[in-house]
């Protein structure tokens, strides 16, 4: 049996240590990094995947350990991926989301991964969605992803979750047009956490006022909830409220299948575009062509754009 | 070290220490230093620090300790590490540490130890040299 082989293996017998080997292999993107991802996808599709993201401070943390905690007393296996901004100046990370989770760590049935984007540019939506995927395939019921929704790539990250739950608070500084447009678009449930504060029920008027502008045609209206994640209050509310949706999701056939399509269509695009990339950038460095039209490019002798031009009508004609 | 992979540090405060600023000192250096640190917080049960090592595939653990409890705590975690398979992980040590239990404590498995007054530069560099192997 090959090393990937064992790994897998383990993972879809829920072996915690597998789990852990299968998202590291993922994560730095090794050799076994594709027979893994493949062999496990078609175990994937059964867990309820719930997306948290919202600005830092918002309690998103605590409230994941509460949500955890009560779908723990419902019965249900767990696992969460918290993803955390790489430096881009150091390349490195505090990931502390563990923190606000110390006592699940306890809990073997709730398996916690934290990754950092590592800045690869929507490589860390991939590294993301595959971590999800390997906690659904070894048999978690609910995934959790969380995220900061600062960036393009958090929001692409979410897209892996069936139900996307913003979280805002009151005083952070930000009002509620600085949840980023298109995290607005796409979220399914909204809250507002530290509800004791004032201005929440400020926060809970400005955000219906947004939705009642947006999407007329989307069949689920999201709502927008209050907590206080530190207490667990609206905990309950918010987990009837998610599963409402779920039951949405399997109830709306047309619509799933539709999503579903979706999903398939962009991430095999995805894979297309950076398979071509990559494979045609090594070959066009090989030649040497590549770094003659940097140092034109850098002597403002030519624009990237006219550069990519040349560069790509040379294999052309080579093919020819 | 290939492409794409980053030191993943655990910063672990075991027992009942009031307060991590030293574990904070070294979990941003190492940060800066273009690692990856989970740090979990005050308060963590030797279980609690060993489900995280296992779960979150670090590299190196840092047990930063200040009330004396070491001598409990540390063949504790160490024996849990062991059980997990997890012995393939480098282990260190921070905190307040008489200079006669450090022989005892290495003998359990704990590769150094760092005492009040050692630079961010040499743990850094320690961890960057002595970095395990994975398999």
């Amino acid at each position: 049996m090959t090393k990937a082989e064992e790994i897998i293996n383990g993972v879809l017998a829920g072996n915690r240590r597998s789990i852990a080997k299968a998202i590291t292999i993922i994560e730095n993107n090794e050799p076994e990094a594709h027979e893994l991802i493949a062999k496990i996808y078609p175990h994937t599709g059964k867990a309820h995947m719930i997306g948290i993201t919202g600005a830092g401070g918002a309690g998103k943390s605590t409230l994941i350990e509460k949500l955890v905690k009560e779908y723990r007393r419902r019965g249900k296996t767990v696992g969460v991926v918290a993803v955390d901004p790489t430096s881009p100046f150091s390349g490195g990370a505090f990931l502390g989301d563990r923190i606000r989770m110390q006592e699940l760590s306890a809990d073997r049935d709730v398996f916690i991964r934290s990754m950092a984007t590592r800045n690869y540019a929507g490589g860390i939506a991939k590294a993301t969605k595959d971590a999800a995927r390997i906690l659904d395939a070894a048999g978690k019921a609910i995934v959790i992803v969380e995220t900061v929704g600062a960036g393009q790539s958090e929001v692409e990250i979410i897209k892996v979750a069936q139900t996307i739950v913003v979280v805002h608070a009151p005083g952070l500084g930000d009002e509620i047009q600085a949840i980023k447009a298109g995290i607005m678009e796409i979220a399914d449930i909204f809250v507002v956490n530290k509800a004791d504060r004032e201005n929440a029920n400020k926060a809970v008027m400005d955000i219906q006022a947004n939705l009642q502008m947006n999407n007329k045609e989307n069949p689920w209206k999201p709502s927008v909830l209050k907590t206080i994640a530190l207490t667990g209050e609206g905990i309950p509310e918010l987990i009837e409220k998610i599963e409402e949706h779920r039951r949405f999701l399997e109830g709306n056939l047309e619509g799933r299948r539709t999503s579903l399509r979706l999903k398939a269509e962009t991430e095999l695009v995805e894979a297309i575009r950076e398979k071509v990339t990559s494979s045609l950038i090594e070959e066009l460095k090989k030649e040497g062509k590549f770094d003659q039209l940097i140092h034109e490019i850098m002597e403002k002798k030519t624009d990237p754009a006219s550069a990519a031009r040349r560069l790509l009508k040379k294999v052309a004609n080579d093919e020819a | 070290m290939e492409k794409g992979r980053k030191i993943r540090v655990l910063i672990a405060k075991p027992g009942l220490d009031s307060h991590d600023r030293g574990a904070k000192v070294v979990a941003r250096a190492l940060r800066d230093a273009g690692m990856e640190i989970i740090y979990t917080g005050l308060r963590q049960t030797p279980e609690q620090i060993a489900e995280t090592a296992l779960q979150e595939d670090v590299d190196v653990i840092g047990l930063s300790i200040l009330s004396g409890a070491h001598k409990t705590l540390f063949p504790r975690i160490m024996k849990l590490l062991k059980e997990q398979d997890l012995t393939d992980v480098m282990v260190f040590a921070g905190g307040i540490i008489p200079q006669e239990d450090m022989a005892e404590m290495k003998k359990l498995g704990i590769k150094e130890i760092f005492g009040p007054g050692t630079t961010t530069e040499t743990i850094i560099r320690y961890v960057k040299e002595n970095l395990p192997k994975r398999s």
